[in-house]
């Protein structure tokens, strides 16, 4: 079953460090080739622990069905 | 669910030794070519940022110290911060000072400089650094090349220290100029 919420990553601004890769509990974040993250919306649970941690903020949590 | 460890996550480790080398002996600044030179190899060859992402040893310690000990205040980057202009204008700042630090090295090398044995802290505050280095063990300017980088990554993780307790703990990575650099490379390699 799919969560309520999803992390939504604003790749414009994202500077590609890869916190939220290594943050991310169950690996639903990953860095593409260097240039910057996104967000596997069928394994995402919405914690927010990647927005969180994220140096430029680029990492909203919204809920499923506005993201 | 607990993520499997890799030898790579205690990289932080890394980066603790070398700093502290630097306090005994100025020449393992040397070692710190391989934060310089492996990005690039990995952003060119391999068109990635895994350094960034799973070997940078000083974000590591970042992590540690903000996250895990609670040394950062955890608020919002000023969004100034990882503006295209500020990131891409602290690159060239900091390629500048590199740049400038090579010709020191090269002024040495060529006879028209004598060795300091000092570091210059935040490219502004000369702190004799004397006792890390014997006169004669190499030549002088492999001596001033160590003085000189050690300098530049020093500066680098003071300014990592203190953005990292302002803000959040890497807070660094969003103006890091091996960060800009490699993700520029990338996103010309890959199109984007």
């Amino acid at each position: 079953m799919l969560s309520k919420k999803l992390a939504a990553i604003d790749k414009t601004r994202c500077v590609a460090c890869g916190v939220c890769e290594n943050t991310c509990p169950i690996g639903a974040v990953k860095v593409r080739r260097g240039c910057y993250a996104a967000v596997e919306a069928e394994r995402c649970v919405g914690c927010g622990k990647c927005a969180r941690l994220c140096p430029v903020d680029c990492i909203e949590v919204k809920a499923r069905d506005e993201a | 669910m607990k993520k499997a460890k890799h030898w790579y996550d205690y990289l932080w480790v890394y980066a603790i030794i070398y700093f502290a080398l630097g306090f005994f002996n100025i020449l393992f600044a040397w070692l710190g070519m391989i934060d310089f030179l492996l990005p690039l190899f990995l952003a060119i060859f391999g068109g990635n940022k895994f350094f960034c992402n799973h070997l940078c040893g000083r974000g590591q310690l970042f992590s540690k110290l903000g996250t895990d000990l609670k040394c950062s205040r955890c608020k919002p980057t000023p969004r100034w911060m990882s503006s295209k202009w500020f990131r891409y204008g602290f690159l060239l700042f900091f390629l500048t000072m590199f740049g400038n630090m090579v010709f020191q090295t090269y002024l040495v090398a060529a006879g028209a400089a004598s060795l300091r044995e000092a570091i210059k802290l935040f490219w502004t505050f000369r702190v004799p650094w004397g006792w890390t280095y014997t006169a004669g063990t190499v030549a002088d300017w492999v001596a001033q090349f160590s003085f000189g980088f050690y300098s530049l990554m020093l500066t680098s993780l003071l300014l990592g220290l203190i953005v990292m307790v302002l803000y959040k703990p890497r807070t660094w990575c969003s103006f890091c100029p091996m960060g800009t650099m490699t993700q520029g490379i990338c996103k010309l390699k890959n199109k984007e």
